[in-house]
Order: structure tokens, then sequence, then C-alpha cells
């Protein structure tokens, strides 16, 4: 039998190979952070402040939605498809599997932020990121949590007609109330304590000390990333408790 | 040595999902080597009995043993000796038939040869189609190829005909077939008689979460009381039929009175219960 190393290797490339072969669900993967950056960067054009917000703000955004948003999505179709009741009756381990779909992920999680950091480099003035430790840190700490929280959410889902409903349903709110196209200083204080508490607002906290400059090292981030960290127990708990391998029988 | 051992031994087998008890104390045995086929209606408990056997769903109580181990407990080395093919599962559909075949021999210590499978399940003049454009008897056959690269010993077979025509139904025969004589064990679930009778050494008849009959599909058609059916039109043309254990003395009898009335039997015959009428009397609902 192979190692579990050369297998997760093997499934991760055919996961990839999968990826690309669905090419319009690939294109658009990778064209919506552009097309956000695009539309927001001629809104707030020629307003450094803004820029400084939005470019953090989508990279956030990317990593929600290339772990959570394509984790829950992905898996609730396998499970309904019975693609993981099958890979459970081989002897390739869950966990290989399981790692297999999440470094995909990951995969485009770091193509997306190399398209915002290159982007905001190119067309928003804000040069190479100033912390890349700051922005790897929380890269990683967001992809972690969001990946746990996407796998989790799959068990709420009770079925693949309703995955885009319930996903866009946490998805969308998050995204408006995290402060993603603007300033969360701008938001009343009730919502602004709800954004904290969730992990996107601290992702994009930390994120923005890792793009702009002026934001402080690491140390001043460390309550955003503790929050995260939360969120990535909550997800660890839940992802492991309510995990299912079996489409729902009504 | 270890083909002294059945494939797969069930002793008072228990499954409840709260109220309900879908498996009542079911027992069997599976030679190395055979078709063995369970029967019933849908709900009988023949999936979660199957599946347990299979990993899938873990038992309330009972004994059960698949090729000396406890499927409970997962291990990966039954996983790697037993091919499953479900009711229903899915397939990465981006992939071709050959590409999912290697990759899935990937999981597996002693693959057989990909070419090999796809060869021995029909799928040659479709290696290189993606298996979302399969039609629902290629991707069966598919289902079956997945289940048999790993060259199984053992393959638990769930429903492998529900939904084929008549050809497709007797081509995945010849295939099921075909893996007897390559030694390997099967554990076959339908509700069609004719698939069970076609290939099965043995069946047991499922209801209620109960084995109802155990025999070979002809001795379950003699075993049950040994009864058989001699059906005559009688002087007056009346259509009568007599069941008997002792058909050589009734013929006897009434062969004896018709020749000494002057008269003929006609519509004479002598038949033994099918496996559908043993089928259809033990799942009729008293």
């Amino acid at each position: 039998m192979p190692s579990n190393a050369a297998a997760l290797w093997r499934q991760y490339r055919f996961e990839r190979r999968m990826f690309w072969r669905n090419r319009s669900a690939a294109f658009f993967n990778f064209l919506l952070p552009l097309i956000f950056l695009a539309l927001f960067g001629a809104i707030v054009s020629g307003h450094q402040n803004e820029l400084d917000v939005i470019v953090p703000g989508i990279a956030g955004m990317s990593v929600m939605s290339t772990t959570f948003t394509a984790l829950a999505y992905n898996l609730t179709f396998m499970r309904e498809q019975g693609v993981l009741k099958r890979i459970r009756g081989t002897p390739l381990p869950s966990g290989v599997y399981l790692g297999g779909l999440a470094l995909n992920a990951i995969t485009n999680t770091a193509i997306q932020i190399a398209i915002v950091v290159v982007a905001g480099r190119l067309f928003f003035n804000l040069g190479w990121p100033p912390q890349p430790l700051t922005l790897v840190v929380f890269v990683v700490a967001g992809v972690a949590a969001f990946a746990l929280l996407g796998a989790s959410l799959s068990y709420a889902i009770p079925s693949f007609e309703s995955a885009p409903a319930v996903i866009n349903g946490v998805f969308v709110p998050v995204i408006l109330v995290s402060g993603v196209f603007f300033d969360v200083k701008h938001v009343p204080g009730f919502l602004r304590d709800i954004a904290q508490a969730l992990p996107l607002e601290p992702l994009i906290n930390g994120l923005t000390g890792g793009f702009v400059a002026g934001h402080g090292d690491i140390n001043h981030h460390l309550t955003a990333l503790a929050v995260i960290g939360f969120w990535a127990l909550v997800g660890v708990v839940l992802a492991v408790r309510g995990f299912s391998w079996e489409a729902r029988r009504s | 040595m270890a083909s002294v051992e059945p494939a797969i031994e069930v002793r008072d087998l228990r499954k409840s999902y709260g109220e309900l008890e879908a498996v009542r104390g079911i027992e069997f045995t599976v030679r190395r080597g055979e078709i063995y086929g369970l029967l019933g209606p849908n709900g009988a408990g023949k999936t979660s009995t199957v599946e347990i056997l299979e990993g899938y769903r873990e038992r309330s109580s009972g004994h059960v043993s698949v090729l000396g181990f406890d499927p409970g407990d997962r291990p990966r080395e039954l996983r790697a000796r037993v091919g499953i093919v479900l009711q229903s599962s899915g397939i990465y559909n981006y992939a071709s038939v050959a590409e999912s075949i290697s990759h899935f021999a990937h999981f597996y210590p002693h693959p057989r040869d990909v070419d090999e499978v796809i060869e021995l399940t029909g799928l040659g003049e479709k290696r290189d189609a993606r298996a979302r454009t399969l039609s629902g008897g290629q991707r069966r056959r598919l289902d079956l190829a997945l289940a048999l690269i790993g060259d199984p010993e053992l393959i638990f077979l769930d429903e492998p005909t529900t939904g084929f025509d008549p050809a497709a139904r007797r081509g995945a025969w010849q295939t099921i077939r075909s893996l007897r004589e390559l030694g390997k064990t099967v554990l076959l679930t339908t509700h069609y008689l004719d698939e069970a009778q076609e290939l099965a050494d043995r069946v047991a008849i499922v209801k209620g979460g109960r084995i109802l009959a155990e025999g070979s599909p002809s001795e379950l058609g003699v075993g049950r009381g040994s009864r058989y059916r001699v059906a005559y039109a009688n002087g007056d043309g009346e259509a009568t039929v007599v069941e008997t254990d002792d058909p050589t003395r009734l013929l006897h009898e009434l062969t004896g009175a018709a020749l000494a009335r002057g008269e003929q039997l006609r519509s004479l015959s002598v038949t033994r219960p099918s496996l559908e009428d043993i089928y259809l009397e033990l799942t009729a609902d008293a």
C-alpha cells in the first residue's frame, strides 16, 4: 500500500486535474476577485484610504470563498452524489481523501491571494505587502478556520438543491457586515460587535496589517488572531462531531 | 489455511434505528467462492445487513465476521480485500473511465491490471469517455470496475441490475458469473427472483428483518414441505389442483381411476413450486 504522503499527493493532483476540467467553474473562481477589485477600484479610484480598505477586504473574501464556500459546496455535492460513501469503502484513509480536498481548496486560496497582491501592487498603489509574515499567518489561520467551518456547514445542508441558498445565506451577510467593501468604523456599534466576534472581520483586520503600511506588525493583531483561532476550534469540534459520509435519506 | 474459514459469518445480528428494529436476529454463513443471494422486498433489512458487513453501519448486537475481521472496526486490510458496489454512488464526473479506474487502483496494495478490468466489464469502447457522458448501464459497469480493480476476494453487489434493460441484465449476469470462475465470493442483494435463481448458489429470503428460508434455489423449491402440485382437468373439464408429498401414489390413483372409467386426464401436469411461489408465499402479508 502506498504511504499516506504519496497517497495524499496523488489525491491532491487528481483533485487539481478535476478542478481544471470544470472550466467554467475554474474560470469564475479566479475571475471573481478580479471583478470585485476592478469594480471597487473604479468606484473609489483616487481615494487611497478606501483602496487601503478594499484590497484586504477582497483578500479576506477570497479566503472565505475558496475554503468555506467551496468546501461546503463540494462536500455537500460529493456526499449527496455518493462519492464520499464510495471512497469510504476503499482502503484510502479518510484523512488522506479529505486532506486532498482541503489542499485543493487551499491552492485556490493561494492563487487568489497572489492575484490580489499583484493587483494591489500594479493598480492600487499598495506596493508589495509591508508585513508579509502577518499576511501569511492570517491567511493560514483564516484558511484553517474557514475550511473547518465550511466542512461543518455541509452537515447542516440537507440536500444539494438547498446548498446555494444555505451557503449564500451565511456568506453574503458575513461579507457585508465584516467590512469587505467599507471600513468597519462606519458601521453601527452593535453590528460592529457582531462582526468582530465573527471570523471574517478579524481576518480582514490582520490582512490589513499585512497589505497596508502603518498598521503595525503582527503583535498589533493578536486579538484578531485569537478570535480566528477560536472559530477554528469551533470548526474542529463541529466538523468531527457532525461530519457525514452519506447522503440523507428522506 | 484461510480458505477453510467462511467468507462471511453472521450470528444473531440485530440493528435498531430508534424504535424501529430493522434487523431481528439474522444468521447466515457465506462460504468461500460461492455466490450468496439475499432476496427480499424493499425494507426487508437486506441493505442494513449488507451495510453492517461493509463497515458503513454499526450493529446493535450480534456477531459478524468478514474474511475473519470485524467490519465494525473498519480495518484498512479488510477494505483492501473487499469490493463494494452500492445501489447508487457517485463518481468523478470529469474523469474518464480509464482515469477513474487507474486512480482507484492506487488505493490498493495489489490492484489488477486496468485494461484487464476495463475488458472484463465491457467498457473498452468507453475507456476515454468522461463519466458524465456514460449511460446508466455504463455507469453501473464502471461501478463494478471500480469494485474489482483492487482484486478483491469478496464482492458486495447491492441490486446490481436495477434499471437495466433485459440485454444489459444478461450481460451483467455473465460478468457476475465470471467472478465465480475467478474464485471470488459474492454477496448479492436483489429483489429480482430470476436474478437470484440465475446467479446464486444459495439464497436467503429476508423479510421483516429475519431470514424466512435459506437454501439453493432448487432446494428452496422442494424443501418447503416437499409439496408437489398435480393439476388436471376432471371428467367434467373442471381444472383441479392437488398438492401432495407423494406424487407417485397420487398419480397412480388418478390415472388408475381415469382408466377404469375409460376417460383421459386432460391437462395433466406435475410441478414443484418455483422459487417465485416460495417467495410470494413467504413474503405475503398474512
